[in-house]
């Protein structure tokens, strides 16, 4: 079966800054695809590329089997590729259903009369944030009084239900605490049942291995390989990650700080 | 589909708390004007209850200063929910006010010509505006604050110019007989007004007519934009753009709003109303002046922050503007009526826009907690 979306060998350079190098990995349908990187991995260029925002310099993006160039976001979003930014597509002081809808609202009536179909809206609204999981008390309540993984949840959804064939979340758990990010990740599990390619962007390790069915591991700027689940374990991951090697360092240096001073300790007593 | 259904059959979530009606009421943004307005007519009606404030000719008279203001209130709100400022509306009903009168009365245009002239010069006005600060991407206070000196530097400059004064009478000889002109100062509901005379709910005039002969139609214009405003709002899909727009433009755009193309037509609007209030007041009056409007922009900004639309944007109402507009006319002619100097309804009024703010600010977070 041909993948959802597939890169081959992507470059990106800005000047004389290769932000991205070569890079490849496919999508497929019902499956979970985490990029894992630390900062200045090139996930955010991966991501501009993704969504329309940036052309790749060398190297294409396919869909299905089609060789294919995005104009502008929207372009993409209409091809089906959804991005959730993390914080960036839902207006807190905005009612839950005016949120879902904005930008594509349903109208009914004719002519001048022509009006928002509120009934729909609701109902839809309720409807499809129920499929996530999330029961919406009352559609009228303004986003601001959401949890940060319940809005996560509205912007998930909503591409959901327009039609996103693939879903490109942008770091959609680092900002949330243990409890809330469990809600995100289940969702991320609930839009592959439902038969879309997640594009899960993270640096957390422990957030992508419940739910990956790939991993591609980027640092700075390169593809260090992609990876089935069983085929690669936790801590070989955190050790490849530019942050791993650094991270045992550190630890080995803490643990020689902290020798003189129970050594002194020891002699004070 | 089955989970649809089952969806449906649950709606009813076990976590939905009853909300009461007044809990309810807190969600509306025009809740704090509404009372501010009953505890106006209150304090008035106990120290201003016998002045005349409240027969037919006090009612018609605080009710046109509100329409008038009202007018570009409604406006001025649905451009503050979209998230900017118009800084420049008391210099554009000079400049509108200027143009009827210059065409009208130097070089003899009808009046029914001239006005539409000065709604396309608001219409040009109000596109640049916008424009400015949609490509600039400047804050609009500081877009519109130069357009306020540019607008009344042209208005006064060119005026002099053209007619050698800053004041053009002998507008009310030119538009008796105009069709359009009872659009903007012509009056209603005078055989309304008779019968309430001779049913004794109103006062008579010795000569047996009733103390207010006809309603301005002004008050027409202010309740029926107030009224699409409202419509516009909640009910269609530009209003869900202004919205969004004033809420957060990066989401709007990131969801596929044009917020250039809302934030520019509510400029456009802006000035169109600045245009209507000057056509009402150049006809009424029966002249224009380059003077006209000084600090509307602020008395329109303090209607609709009273009631209840946010500065910073996204949130608010066109009733609650309207609201804004009533305790402003209530207060300017209650004080006049009651014999208090004048000179105090302005402190009077930036103590009502202090205790506005923190009020809506209160109940917001009251709203908040509504869920």
């Amino acid at each position: 079966m041909a993948p959802l979306i597939e890169l081959r060998e992507v470059s990106k350079y800005f000047g004389t800054v290769i932000a991205l190098n070569g890079v490849s990995f496919a999508v497929q349908a019902g499956e979970v695809h985490c990029l894992l990187g630390d900062n200045g991995a090139g996930k955010s260029t991966l991501i501009k590329i993704l969504s329309g925002v940036h052309a790749p310099t060398t190297g294409e993006i396919r869909l299905g089997d089609q060789p294919v160039q995005f104009s502008s976001p929207r372009d993409a979003l209409d091809r089906g590729i959804a991005t959730v930014y993390q914080d960036l597509a839902t207006v807190p002081l905005m009612s839950v259903a005016r949120n879902f809808f904005a930008g594509r609202e349903p109208l009914t009536g004719w002519g001048p009369l022509k009006r928002m179909d509120w009934p729909m809206i609701w109902r839809v609204t309720r409807e499809e944030m129920g499929r996530m999981g999330i029961d919406i008390r009352d559609p009228g309540q303004s986003v601001g009084t959401l949890s940060g993984g319940e809005r996560q949840s509205l912007a998930i959804a909503r591409a959901v239900y327009f039609g996103a064939k693939v879903l490109i979340l942008d770091e959609p758990t680092s900002a949330l605490g243990v409890h809330q990010a469990a809600v995100v990740l289940r969702l991320i599990a609930k839009a592959r049942a439902r038969g879309l390619g997640v594009i899960f962007i993270t640096h957390n390790v422990h957030h992508a291995f419940p739910v990956a069915d790939t991993i591609t591991l980027l640092n700075r700027g390169r593809s260090l390989g992609t990876f089935r689940k069983g085929e690669i374990s936790r801590d070989r991951v955190v050790e490849m990650m530019a942050g791993g090697k650094e991270l045992i360092d550190l630890e080995a240096e803490l643990a020689a700080m902290s020798r003189p001073d129970s050594q002194a300790a020891a002699s004070l007593q | 589909m089955a989970v649809t259904e089952q969806h449906q059959g649950k709606s009813r979530d076990e976590r939905v708390r009853e909300i009461g009606i007044a809990r309810q009421a807190l969600r509306r943004p025009e809740l704090g004007a509404a009372a501010g307005c009953v505890l106006v007519l209150i304090f008035f009606a106990i120290f201003a209850g016998d002045s005349g404030l409240f027969s037919a000719r006090g009612v018609v008279n605080f009710l046109e200063v509100s329409a008038q203001l009202g007018i570009l209130a409604v406006a001025v709100s649905l451009l503050m929910i979209g998230g900017e400022f118009d800084l420049s509306l008391g210099s554009m009903v000079a400049f509108a006010g200027v143009i009827i009168a210059i065409l009208s009365s130097k070089y003899g245009w009808p009046i029914w010509t001239s006005i539409p002239v000065a709604f396309a010069a608001a219409i040009i006005v109000g596109y640049l505006n916008g424009w400015l600060v949609v490509k600039t991407g400047l804050p609009s206070f500081i877009v519109t604050l130069a357009s306020l000196f540019i607008l009344r530097g042209i208005t006064l400059g060119a005026t002099r110019l053209i007619t050698g004064r800053t004041q053009i009478p002998g507008i009310k000889e030119l538009s008796e007989g105009d069709w359009l002109a009872p659009v903007f100062s012509g009056q209603f509901g005078g055989t309304l007004l008779v019968w309430l005379a001779e049913a004794g709910i109103i006062d008579k005039r010795p000569d047996g007519l009733p103390m207010v002969q006809g309603i301005p139609v002004s008050i027409l214009w202010w309740l029926g934009l107030t009224a699409i405003a409202t419509w516009i709002l909640l009910q269609t899909r530009f209003g869900n753009w202004i919205f969004t727009v004033g809420g957060d433009a990066n989401a709007a755009r990131n969801v596929g709003v044009p917020v250039a193309r809302v934030k520019i037509r509510l400029f456009v609007l802006s000035a169109c109303a600045a245009t209507l209030f000057a056509a009402i007041q150049v006809l009424s009056v029966g002249s224009a002046d380059t003077s006209r409007g000084l600090q509307k922009e602020f008395e329109a900004i303090i209607a609709v922050v009273i009631g209840g639309t946010l500065l910073t944007g996204g949130y608010g109402s066109a009733i609650g503007a309207m609201f804004g507009a009533l305790i402003f006319g209530i207060v300017q002619m209650g004080i006049f009526y009651t014999g208090i100097d004048t000179d105090w309804f302005k402190a009077f009024m930036g103590v009502m826009l202090l205790a506005a703010v923190l009020f809506n600010d209160y109940i917001r977070k009251k709203a908040a907690e509504a869920r």
